[in-house]
């Protein structure tokens, strides 16, 4: 349920934030990694690349280090469907936050990290009574505890910046994150936590899959379900917390949702999904932090997660059989083939209504039959010689109108025209004869079912049927003996060397 | 004398004051088929949920094999109504047959080759094997339950409990599901069924027991499927039993009677 609403919901909004954010970052200054006007787009790309530059070794290190634990951590968060749970816990720890710098008056102090923890504890701990003791639906109740708790933040925040040491605290930097301010001492911090989601991970692996995908017989084998769902609600805690320095509290739900979100479209296994979320997450760090140092005004965290949410749209329109895209080109491709198909049997429905006399047809008679304007019919045509179907010359005699032309058949498109006819027909026949449709029902059904008849449904139907050679019209089906060996040109048109006469 | 796979003492559960099983007494035989039948809101998946500790009960005790009930049922192979689990989850078919298995490792033990055959086996029983890296949000319902069946089947277990295992299935999984109950009887294993089909009921089970919020009759299929105890069963007289017995449930002494059966 919490998925859905993300996916309606979520996006939009982190969208939103991101904008918001990359809006804001003008006024809170100094947001990436100093800044030399001379150098050119090249020369910043290499020494980013070269990272002999401490500060940007750092930030490197730590925004991919967060983007894997975040993705890790994430892939949990979202098959158990917490997406918005980890939102609100994001939002909840920025009141203690606020309290923990009062309390020590600077901001590299662990007094701030253990007001998020004990925030944090808070915040869930609001929740679950509220779910408990109140007939409130979990997602009013994560919603309220989210905006609660982020109001109080955002207020004692303010009161912080009229205090006289509050001024250059430099703490909005929690709100939309900064990562050019990140010390060696947060690397730690994050790298414990990376530490610290592994081995919960690989310790637990079986347990958590059990748990996530059915609690109750979890529990009946003996499986401390609310154990592992504590374990990774502080693992959780600690991840959202050592990444605000870097993304910022509004936005670090969305590196914990995006990258896994991404994985499960692509993956059916945890195994996959954990180590592809992880990947996605540790390119978007590295990928953000490169885009953020291109350019003056380039926040961090923002960009990470704009990297996440376009990963995220490339796999959703680019990925295997169902992707946006992927569907897409194949009904292009697909409905191609079935217009060229439909040219074909029209061409060779001309030439059958002229007994097979002549060898080209002129465009005045495809346009009758098919009943099309002189546009649409150019049209077709030149798909089919695009398809190397047919070839069309202009003609020299003067008795035609102006502008008309003649088109031929190749080999191949003889062929394939004998070949869908041939399909048309047998349906028909079958759908007659075997399913007892009246004979002026059958043209319909026929015209779809041509186009996706195999060639093992044909040869069954043949079978079937019992080599039928006219449909219920009345009419010659053209024979595989026909198509390949050029029954009906020889027939018609042995005298006058027609054109389709194979190369054998 | 041997003790009873499940036994139920005066077993009383309510949700929200509201009474769903009141003062229930069962002892079922090891090695019966034991189909439970009711009408809806009987309370028929709850003693399921109960008897599996989900559901603390306000009164009463279960008994696994006469012991305590938390280490009893590990005993237990648990096969839960379909939709109680999420199916969009990433796992494939193998996965979850395996899980049975994890009944019988410990932490940190990884799941070995004996383990790997024994799913595959199961598998093989409930004709899913072409299915085995299938992810399990492709599958039809009928898959689903035989996919949870292949599971309860690698526990290896002593009693089975299964929550309308043939809701929504197909008539040829209904019968590979049937055969497969026979066949686990024959083994000696106790089977306890929710079931909602009386017309089946009679050929499926050899015990039943009919329930709606109270025990009205347990025993073997001949002498308790009567036209009078279903009647007593689905009929009109204990539809006013349970409504005096909400009301009454409402009243502030039978509350107080029922938070001291607690303690």
């Amino acid at each position: 349920m919490f998925w859905k609403t993300e996916k309606t919901l979520g996006f939009p909004r982190s969208l939103g934030i991101v904008t918001a954010s990359i809006a804001f970052s003008t006024n809170l200054q100094a947001k990436q990694i100093d800044w030399n006007k001379a150098e050119s787009f090249f020369e910043r790309t290499s020494r980013f690349w070269q990272m002999q530059d401490q500060s940007v070794q750092i930030v490197v290190l730590g925004s991919i280090l967060i983007g894997i634990s975040c993705g890790l951590i994430g892939s949990y968060v979202v098959t158990r469907r917490l997406s918005l749970f980890g939102d609100t816990l994001s939002h909840a720890v920025l009141p203690g936050i606020a309290i923990g710098f009062i309390w020590s008056q600077s901001k590299d102090n662990p007094a701030l990290l253990i007001g998020a923890i004990i925030a944090g504890f808070l915040g869930v701990t609001c929740l679950t009574l509220l779910q408990k003791y109140t007939p409130i639906r979990q997602d009013s109740a994560l919603g309220i505890v989210l905006s609660g708790f982020y109001a109080i933040g955002i207020c004692l925040l303010t009161r912080i910046q009229k205090m006289e040491f509050g001024n250059q605290s430099g703490l909005e930097s929690f709100l939309f994150g900064q990562a050019s301010a990140l010390s060696i001492n947060d690397i730690w911090g994050i790298g414990i936590t990376l530490a610290g989601i592994g081995l919960f991970v690989l310790a637990t692996h079986k347990e958590l899959l059990i748990s996530g995908f059915d609690p109750s017989f979890a529990r009946s084998i003996g499986i401390h379900t609310m154990l592992l769902q504590y374990g990774l609600w502080i693992l959780l805690a600690f991840c959202i917390i050592t990444s605000l320095q870097v993304i910022g509290v509004i936005l670090a739900s969305a590196l914990l949702i995006i990258p896994a979100a991404t994985a499960s479209l692509l993956v059916k296994r945890m195994n996959a999904y954990l180590f592809l979320a992880s990947l996605l997450g540790g390119i978007a760090g590295l990928s953000g932090t490169f885009l953020s140092f291109l350019g003056q005004g380039l926040p961090t965290g923002p960009l990470i997660v704009l990297v996440s949410t376009f990963l995220f749209l490339l796999v959703l329109g680019f990925r295997p059989k169902t992707g946006i895209f992927t569907h897409w080109n194949f009904s292009r491709t697909h409905s191609m083939r079935i217009k060229a198909e439909n040219t074909l049997k029209a061409l060779y429905h001309i030439l059958e209504s002229q007994n097979f006399e002549k060898t080209s047809i002129t465009s005045q008679d495809l346009m009758q039959r098919v009943g099309i304007g002189r546009g649409d019919c150019d049209r077709e045509v030149d798909l089919l010689i695009r398809m190397n179907l047919a070839t069309q010359r202009s003609t020299k005699d003067s008795s035609k109108l102006p502008g008309q032309s003649l088109i031929t058949l190749t080999p191949q498109g003889w062929e394939y025209a004998c070949k869908i006819v041939r399909n048309h027909r047998l349906w028909e026949l079958y759908l007659t004869n075997e399913a007892k449709y009246a004979s002026d029902h059958v043209h319909e059904d026929a015209e779809k079912i041509e186009h996706v008849l195999g060639d093992q449904t044909i040869r069954q139907l043949e079978r079937i049927l019992s080599n039928p050679r006219e449909d219920p019209h009345g009419k010659l089906i053209p024979s595989l003996d026909d198509i390949e060996h050029g029954g009906i040109k020889n027939k018609h048109a042995a005298e006058e060397g027609f054109r389709y006469s194979n190369p054998t | 004398m041997k003790a009873k796979p499940i036994e139920i003492h005066d077993l009383t559960v309510s949700f929200q004051k509201k009474p769903v099983l009141y003062g229930v007494d069962l002892e079922v035989e090891e090695g019966s088929l034991v189909g439970i039948i009711g009408p809806n809101g009987a309370g028929k998946s709850t003693l399921i949920k109960t008897i599996m500790n989900m559901i603390t009960p306000n009164g009463g005790y279960v008994k696994i094999f006469g012991g305590n009930q938390k280490n009893g049922i590990k005993r237990i192979g648990y096969v839960p109504q379909r939709e109680s689990v999420d199916w969009d989850f990433p796992v494939t078919v193998m996965d979850v047959i395996l899980m049975g298995r994890y009944a019988h490792t410990r932490w940190f033990r990884k799941i070995g080759k004996s383990d790997r055959q024994v799913a595959q086996a199961c598998l093989e029983q409930v004709d899913m094997t072409a299915f085995a890296d299938r992810q399990i949000g492709n599958l039809s319902g009928g898959q689903q339950q035989r996919v949870f069946l292949a599971r309860a089947l690698a526990q290896d277990s002593s009693i089975y409990l299964m929550d309308e295992p043939f809701a929504g299935v197909d008539a040829v999984t209904e019968k590979t599901i049937i055969s497969i109950l026979k066949n686990m009887k024959k083994e000696g294993k106790t089977v306890v069924i929710v079931h909602h089909d009386l017309a089946t009921a009679k050929e499926y089970f050899d015990h039943l027991l009919l329930l709606n919020m109270r025990k009205v009759a347990y025993g073997p299929i001949n002498q308790v499927f009567t036209h009078e105890l279903l009647q007593k069963t689905y009929g009109g007289k204990l539809t006013v039993f349970s409504e005096i017995a909400s009301r009454a449930a409402k009243q502030p002494e039978i509350e107080n009677k029922m938070q001291r059966s607690e303690n």
